[in-house]
């Protein structure tokens, strides 16, 4: 891994490095007080974008990884701030955190591993979203990066930590399942313990992906991984289940924003590494409307699989449906209009 | 009689260690039934993980998302383990194991074959920069690098070749 500087390198194993053992830091949430509590922070960061319109902005870093095949951490962290900065329209790196979380939270990263080495959520990239977390006073105990399996997070460079005073990083196979089913049209499934009891806040760290089944996998889909039996959720293109599992109460009420690395991404073949059919987009994509991102990430990747003389997702027999199931009147979950969405390109 | 007997046991005793000695000259080293080269099997391979294996019901949890494809196909399970070419390049290897070689080809013949190089191995195989996926018999085998490296594509070729040839066994 290619770390910035010695401060960083602290940082990386005050935050990555711990016991493999689970510890017994963790918090129990009651749920109804969490949505209580998360709502005047919801309310407050959605009036940040102008009425009607969800803002998505993407930066791009045609130097991110320098000259060697790693994101490089100080890049990145720098990348994610112009980002953040721009969503929320504010000057200082720390602002746009204050807007989504406050001290005493507990913050879950959803990341996204599934994809092996090569095409999951970057370390460097959630190092940076847990320095600026630290920076506006969440504790680095309050702050659990999370994803399905413990094994497939070590693979990819989230090394298990339960140790005190650490970052908590571990996947849900450490604690488990809910025992009940939460319900939401045709999704019945029972929810990561993390997401319920664990934490009151999550920020999504998804991949920008081609999906074999759904067409894309971006935000909305990384929810798979919250959920017990993902495998149940793929027929008809996981048409309605994509929108059905983000309309869970507990899924719906703790997201606060998306970051989605699309640093390398993937236009075919996907959700698995494919190098041959990936890319290099060296971006962030961040929104706090999941649909309008997701259907941003859509456009992408349309137009990456035209470069390549492919054919488009809806003519491969894939058009990725759930993004506006997401926006219909059912669910409500953001818009997929592109008239209703503001888009922000930056680049360096 | 007591005489007797203890000589037809001597008797029974030296032929069994005859029978013995005999097979023991004709048995040929154990060749490995595994597909997967052990470290130094291939020139600058080595090993670097165990073999996990995900049956047809399970896979899912290594693939989900392209797991129903590999089902259609009729898959009954896929082995997976970690390599390292000259301590410079990772990388790993899948082999799926399809009820048929026709699955194993509809399998392949589902991806787009984009800039591959066709190279003579196994039944049909593409090359590319950083990947390797071939099938033999009911077999597919990907082989994905994760560094790019001039000596990446041959690497893998040697890797894939040894691999070819364990599936033949």
């Amino acid at each position: 891994m290619n770390r910035g500087n010695t401060s960083r390198r602290d940082f990386l194993k005050k935050c990555v490095t711990g016991a493999a053992v689970l510890g017994a830091a963790g918090k129990a949430w009651p749920e109804q007080g969490m949505r209580a509590e998360s709502r005047p922070l919801l309310r407050a960061a959605e009036q940040t974008v102008p009425l009607g319109k969800s803002r998505v902005v993407i930066a791009r870093d045609a130097m991110l990884r320098g000259t060697t095949t790693t994101v490089d951490s100080g890049r990145v962290l720098s990348l994610l701030d112009r980002a953040m900065q721009s969503l929320f329209n504010v000057d200082h790196p720390a602002e746009p955190w204050k807007k989504l979380v406050r001290p005493g939270d507990t913050v879950g990263l959803k990341v996204n591993t599934l994809g092996g080495r090569g095409l999951s959520t970057n370390v460097q990239l959630v190092e940076a979203v847990c320095e600026r977390l630290q920076e506006i006073g969440i504790k680095a105990q309050d702050i659990i990066i999370w994803d399905r399996e413990t094994d497939e997070m070590d693979r990819v460079g989230f090394h298990t930590s339960t140790a005190d005073n650490r970052v908590q990083c571990f996947g849900t196979d450490r604690i488990g399942y809910e025992d009940e089913l939460s319900t939401f049209g045709k999704v019945g499934s029972r929810l990561s313990k993390i997401l319920t009891q664990r934490t009151n806040v999550m920020i999504n760290l998804p991949i920008l992906k081609d999906h074999e089944g759904a067409g894309v996998t971006i935000a909305m889909k990384n929810m798979y991984g919250v959920i017990h039996n993902p495998n149940k959720c793929h027929p008809d293109g996981c048409n309605p289940y994509v929108a059905d599992v983000n309309m869970l109460p507990a899924v719906r009420s703790k997201m606060r924003i998306t970051i989605c690395d699309a640093t390398t991404a993937c236009y075919e073949g996907g959700p698995g590494f494919k190098p041959q059919y990936s890319w290099q987009e060296n971006a962030l994509m961040v929104s706090q409307d999941p649909v309008a991102l997701d259907y941003i990430g859509w456009q992408i990747i349309e137009k990456k699989r035209a470069e390549k003389k492919l054919k488009t997702l809806e003519a491969a027999g894939r058009p990725p449906r759930y993004i506006a199931t997401a926006a219909d009147a059912n669910h409500q979950l953001g818009t997929n209009d592109p008239r209703r969405i503001e888009l922000i390109e930056l680049s360096a | 009689m007591n005489q007797s007997r203890a000589w037809l046991t001597a008797c029974a005793i030296a032929l069994c260690l005859a029978v013995m000695a005999v097979a023991g000259c004709n048995r040929k080293p154990a060749a490995s039934s595994s597909p997967f080269p052990a470290s130094n099997q291939v020139a600058g391979w080595t090993k670097s993980g165990e073999i996990r294996t995900f049956e047809a019901a399970d896979l899912w949890k290594y693939i989900d998302g392209e797991a129903e494809r590999y089902l259609k196909a009729g898959v009954q399970r896929v082995a997976t383990a970690d390599y390292k070419f000259q301590n410079k390049v990772d990388a790993v290897v899948d082999i799926y194991t399809i009820g048929t070689a026709d699955g194993a080809a509809k399998i392949l013949d589902s991806e787009p074959a984009g800039d591959a190089k066709s190279v003579p191995l196994g039944d049909a195989a593409r090359l590319y920069g950083q990947s390797l996926v071939f099938r033999k018999g009911p077999a597919l085998v990907r082989i994905v690098a994760y560094q790019e490296s001039a000596e990446t594509p041959q690497a893998m070729l040697d890797l894939g070749q040894n691999i070819a040839d364990r599936l033949s066994r």
